[in-house]
């Protein structure tokens, strides 16, 4: 997707840097890009005003909400950290060409894993978190993996697999939190027992470094970096990496150069979902917040970070500060209401973020085709390509 | 005689839940044969759901709720049509974006604003009704359940009898060689979506104006996902899909009817079996065989 990275070698901020450039289609697609972002914000701004709110004061909440103090912030960054994790699974399947947008499910597959662990196994010390977070790992890539075997097997296209794996993996989790012999809450006298889990054990939780009201990095947030700077290194720097976007560009040239393709795609579907189930582990094992496995705790996280990935084009390091943005949007959005608009705004302001970043690359690119009349120029589309039936 | 009743209480609303499912699956069973893997099928339902009350509340009709509903869908159907079959973005990022876009703006737009409300007339069949079991449950319903009689056959003229539907067909299955014969593969493509769009539109729409009569926030549920799971299930054949969606809202009936029944079952494994089955009609059956060739890939001239 960007030469430099392929070739670059230069300090960790020029390539930080040279991961923001928009593509390689250079100002053009920048201009649009911008262009694209002013009216995305636009026509934000202007649903806040026709419905009667400020934007102007809709922008402050935002802010209050998720910049204003060092407590705001370790809130954005509290969210921040599974979405920069679900983003860097993303990263690596849509660069493989399998697209897997069955984040939400693996999030929550994790989580699953990562609350059984927690709350079933003797294990005492620190040992126990990271037992949890490799179950979580392990779980959620077996289940993403499920969806590479049904393709390598049957021929299941991979896309819908993901979708529908999704819906049963909400299922799974809701029947484990119903159930008494798998993870139902123990009753407690006459006590209404709720859908839900126990609430973990403290040497089950991920610590974080400050303490409130400071500013507190969680160590969720340590390892999304640790990940991203990893699989960023692992796609530009590796083989595999090489052998990855080779599949993803062109699948047939990556059979004939010897890339073991089914295996590979496989690889790197069960890798998304692994970085998938591990952001459903520092959920659930998040310093703040209930520590018990529900059926709502991905909160969308999954399907969030897989906007994360779209707006970042599908590289690990853009897709830092784009994680931040949506944990920004996410901590922000709770301080809306009291300005009288919905936080729903926020879901409206991330869907045309991701539309403003998605559209101009491909716009540009047709427009320069239609241009110079090159039809070719299509196979070398920046989109991500779901091209898997040449993968057979 | 308690027996008779409950069977015909699951039943009807059985046939309820089978309504909305089954409009949309006959515009997502179209926009599939095109090669179009339409997830914003979802966003369809439920924009249209809104679009129905809002229209109905504001002007006091719940038919203009209707018909403000199909162009919803139709609206819906346009856009995903021009991203994905004319600036070539890649379809399920369009649907992606588009069911979150339509969710957070319906969620935000319900949250600030109350609506009257407004519901379709009941239409009862004189002397069918009277039929024991299943006569209240079929004809004694709102009336654009009947609508299903025309656009069913209707769907299955066009796909299979006209030559609109025998270039749709090829467009799905040979987009190459579509397009050498000279038929306008993308431009196929977007009219497949709108027919999709209005029939999805007119699915939620009913499901607001016509069974509920209000509208609450993501009020379709993954609905849009069901009707997916449905033409999958059906293997792209439109009466095969259609026995899906009967089977998955009879699923969410009995789900439903769970509780009053006294009964104690498992209701996650009937709120999993639409994806559950459709998956293993992938995987068991060899439905893929009947699979749209070109199913969900984009089509550049030249490429490949």
């Amino acid at each position: 997707m960007n030469e430099r990275e392929d070739l670059g070698s230069g300090d960790v901020l020029r390539r930080l840097l040279s991961n923001l450039n928009p593509g390689p289609s250079g100002w053009r697609t920048g201009a649009a890009t911008i262009l694209a972002l002013l009216v995305a914000l636009t026509l934000s701004s202007l649903l806040i005003a026709v419905t009667g709110g400020s934007p102007v004061a809709s922008v402050e909440a935002l802010f209050q909400g998720s910049m204003s103090d060092l407590t705001a912030w370790s809130s954005t960054l509290l969210y921040a950290a599974p979405l920069l994790l679900v983003a860097v699974g993303a990263c690596v399947s849509a660069r493989s060409g399998l697209f897997n947008i069955g984040q939400e499910g693996q999030v929550l597959i994790g989580a699953l894993a990562a609350a059984w662990v927690g709350l079933r196994l003797a294990i005492t010390g620190p040992l126990l978190i990271v037992v949890m977070l490799l179950a979580a790992g392990l779980a959620a890539g077996g289940w993403a993996g499920l969806s590479s075997l049904m393709y390598r097997l049957r021929g299941v296209n991979v896309v819908v697999s993901t979708l529908l794996m999704t819906f049963v993996a909400q299922q799974i989790v809701a029947y484990a939190v119903n159930t008494p012999w798998l993870l139902q809450e123990s009753r407690i006298g006459n006590a209404i027992v709720s859908p839900q889990s126990n609430p973990l054990p403290s040497s089950a939780l991920l610590g974080s470094i400050g303490e409130y009201p400071g500013l507190q990095i969680n160590a969720g947030l340590i390892i999304a970096l640790i990940a991203a700077v990893l699989i960023a290194v692992a796609i530009s720097r590796t083989t595999w990496g090489f052998k990855i976007t080779m599949l993803g560009r062109n699948p047939l040239a990556a059979k004939h150069a010897g890339v073991r393709v089914t295996a590979l795609g496989g690889a790197a579907l069960a890798v998304s979902g692994a970085f998938a189930g591990l952001a459903g582990a520092v959920l659930l094992a998040s310093p703040v917040g209930v520590n018990r496995l529900q059926p709502g705790l991905s909160m969308n996280i999954g399907w969030d970070g897989l906007l994360v990935a779209l707006v970042a084009r599908n590289r690990p390091l853009a897709a830092m500060p784009v994680a931040l943005l949506f944990g920004v949007l996410r901590s922000g959005g709770g301080f809306l209401a009291a300005t009288g608009v919905p936080s729903f705004l926020v879901d409206v302001v991330k869907a045309l973020l991701v539309l403003a970043f998605v559209a101009p690359p491909v716009v540009v690119a047709l427009a320069r085709r239609r241009r110079s009349g090159d039809r070719t120029a299509g196979a070398r589309r920046e989109a991500a390509p779901v091209a898997e039936e040449a993968i057979a | 005689m308690s027996a008779a009743d409950d069977i015909s209480t699951i039943l009807s609303s059985g046939i309820r839940l089978t309504v909305p499912l089954a409009f949309a699956a006959c515009g997502e069973y179209l926009a599939e044969r095109a090669g179009t893997m339409n997830i914003s099928l979802e966003a369809m339902m439920l924009g249209a759901a809104f679009g129905s009350v809002a229209t109905a509340s504001a002007t006091g009709s719940a038919t203009t709720g209707l018909v403000a509903g199909v162009l919803i869908g139709l609206l819906i159907g346009f856009v995903h049509g021009n991203l994905a079959h004319r600036l070539e973005v890649n379809t399920f990022v369009v649907g992606l974006v588009l069911n979150a876009l339509v969710l957070g703006l319906t969620s935000y737009l319900i949250t600030i604003s109350s609506f009257d409300s407004h519901q379709v007339s009941q239409v009862s069949v004189p002397w069918l009704r009277d039929i024991p079991l299943i006569g209240h449950p079929l004809f004694v319903e709102r009336w654009p359940v009947y609508l299903l009689l025309l656009v069913i056959p209707l769907t299955w003229w066009l796909v299979e009898r006209s030559r609109w539907g025998l270039e749709l067909r090829a467009v799905g299955e040979q987009p190459q060689a579509a397009d050498v014969t000279g038929i306008r593969v993308n431009l196929r493509r977007r009219q497949a979506l709108l027919w999709c769009g209005a029939l999805a539109g007119l699915g939620g729409a009913y499901l607001a104006v016509g069974e509920v009569g209000s509208f609450n926030q993501n009020m379709t549920a993954g609905r849009g996902y069901i009707v997916i799971a449905a033409v999958i299930f059906g293997a792209w054949r439109l009466g095969r899909t259609l026995l899906g969606c009967v089977l998955f809202g009879l699923a969410d009936a009995m789900r439903l009817a769970l509780p009053a029944l006294g009964l104690t079952m498992n209701s996650q494994l009937l709120v999993v079996a639409p994806y559950l089955l459709a998956l293993l009609a992938m995987l068991v059956f060899t439905t893929r065989n009947r699979e749209p060739k070109a199913l969900g890939q984009p089509f550049v001239r030249g490429s490949t």
